[in-house]
């Protein structure tokens, strides 16, 4: 079979592919409503959203798993959410403010939901530029922190996301509930880690109280 | 109650015999609207093209403006009591039963009293105003609508001295509109309101019809206000009642969320929102590569209205 051959690797970046496949023939073919340029900002902006969601998804799922082979997915999806992220930024330079910088600033300055995303796609920016091993290397033990700012990033995209709608909040709100899961599980390992930590810190005393307390339940 | 005026007839106010034979083109579009549902329009819309440009333009500083597309403005609505998105309103709002319809006025009025739609537009002279619509979310379309000024109307019912404003409200049927049923976002009916001056402004207008023909039930059938220097949600859909008051009525999105909506709502780019800019906005129909419009001081009525709002700090009463 063809499929068997092809790598699951080729075939997640080949998925990864399939929204813009799908807006450039509903932008070609004219399917993208009488406010096109909002489309396009929604769906750009939609889909670096979930695909910044789903790399947060990758470290649980090894956690769980147990599986280790899954970093090379991680980074991919990661990568993706900085490109749509980029296009989204791109169809608002370019299609909606025509490259007018005088219009742009003055838009950014007064518009707070705007901010937000900024913020995130700044920060998008720099984890995307430090992806190349190089970088990995030259950044050492401040990479991971670095990467960390990926849970900044999140946050900051849903309130760019909550803070220019009107009314209806049922889509911001799903995926803020998805986030929190996120976040909470790496918040709980933290703390897991943390208790451990210090059950692993030989301090006498404090095996003298577990001693008193695990004498006193028998 | 319907109460009839009686007074003499002046020469201005008879009817031009082709706007008297188109009104009962839009009405008897209307009656068969409310029978046979949105199937009749597409072969209406053809029917009436030629005959929209023989209805007499009303009073309009811009009347140079090209209108937008209909297929866009028929299909891109903020209707909340239908939907959350723009384009379902134009199904879903035909279960809105449109007839029969009346409008109650009441309040501060020497006449009040529940007044038929067709009792109401066949006093009026329905005439062509065609204006820019501008929304509070950043985007604008140029809308032909046919209506009547709203001063005509509050002329008929004779406001007292004591009616400093004017309350708007829509019609309350959770049985057609699925987000009253569910108490869904805003609190409803919705509910908007004008000061008396700007009520009796001539650009004021209420709508019963746009492109030539009766206005679509999602544009806001069977009648709707049009105040075309405020932001969008000002324009008041099915009216069902006008009430003059004497103190400013709280309108819905004032207190759903009164530090970004305030009673005024003037177009005005130099106020944003407290979210977004109000700087420019997306002309809709205009292409991909037409970057946004400057947003006017009301939204370009400023010769005709700034006049309503001198002294006034526009930062504050926004």
């Amino acid at each position: 079979m063809v499929l068997r051959n092809i790598k699951p690797y080729t075939l997640c970046f080949s998925i990864c592919l399939l929204p813009l496949l799908g807006i450039i023939i509903d932008m070609l073919f004219g399917n993208l409503g009488v406010d096109p340029i909002l489309s396009l900002h929604i769906r750009l902006g939609d889909w670096s959203l979930r695909l910044l969601w789903l790399t947060l998804c990758i470290t649980p799922l090894q956690t769980v798993t147990q599986w280790r082979g899954m970093s090379q997915y991680r980074k991919m999806l990661g990568l993706y959410a900085f490109f749509y992220a980029s296009l989204h930024v791109l169809v608002y330079l370019w299609m909606d403010q025509g490259l007018v910088w005088s219009a742009i600033t003055r838009d950014i300055i007064e518009s707070s939901y705007i901010w937000f995303g900024l913020i995130a796609f700044l920060l998008i920016f720099l984890l995307a530029i430090t992806t190349p091993l190089i970088m990995v290397k030259k950044l050492g033990k401040n990479w991971k922190k670095l990467h960390r700012y990926i849970y900044i990033a999140s946050i900051a995209v849903i309130i760019h996301y909550y803070w220019q709608l009107k009314g209806n909040m049922a889509e911001p709100l799903f995926y803020l509930l998805i986030l929190t899961l996120l976040l909470a599980f790496r918040l709980a390992v933290w703390f897991k880690n943390r208790k451990f930590a210090k059950l692993m810190i030989p301090t006498t005393r404090k095996i003298k109280v577990l001693k008193a307390e695990s004498l006193t339940e028998d | 109650m319907i109460i009839k005026t009686h007074k003499s007839i002046l020469g201005s106010e008879i009817t031009d015999p082709l706007v008297f034979k188109q009104r009962r083109q839009l009405i008897k579009a209307m009656l068969a609207l409310g029978i046979t549902g949105s199937g009749i329009y597409s072969g209406l819309s053809i029917a009436n093209e030629a005959k929209w440009q023989d209805v007499t333009k009303g009073y309009q500083p811009k009347a140079s403006l090209t209108a937008t597309s209909a297929e866009i403005v028929k299909n891109h609505t903020n209707y909340y009591e239908f939907t959350y998105n723009k384009t379902d309103a134009t199904t879903l709002a035909q279960a809105l039963p449109i007839d029969p319809w009346s409008v109650e006025i009441t309040g501060e009025v020497e006449k009040p009293g529940t007044y038929h739609l067709e009792d109401i537009l066949t006093q009026q002279t329905l005439q062509e105003y065609i204006y820019r619509f501008r929304c509070v979310e950043g985007w604008s379309m140029v809308v032909p609508w046919m209506g009547f000024p709203l001063a005509n109307l509050l002329k008929k019912v004779k406001p007292l001295s004591s009616a400093q404003f004017v309350k708007f409200t829509t019609l309350q049927d959770s049985k057609s509109m699925p987000n009253q049923a569910v108490n869904s976002m805003l609190e409803w009916p919705y509910v908007e309101g004008l000061r008396i001056d700007e009520a009796m402004h001539p650009l004021t207008i209420l709508a019963s019809g746009m492109y030539g023909e009766a206005l679509p039930k999602q544009n806001g059938a069977p009648l709707r206000l049009v105040v075309p220097w405020k932001y969008g949600f000002k324009s008041i859909k099915a009216i069902v009642k006008i009430e003059l008051l004497k103190r400013a009525p709280l309108s819905t999105w004032s207190k759903a969320a009164p530090n970004d909506y305030g009673f005024y709502a003037n177009v005005n780019p130099d106020v944003p929102h407290p979210r977004w800019s109000q700087s420019s906005e997306r002309v809709l129909g205009a292409g991909y590569f037409t970057p946004r419009r400057k947003t006017e001081l009301f939204n370009g009525y400023a010769d005709e209205v700034a006049a309503l709002y001198s002294g006034m700090d526009l930062r504050h009463f926004f």
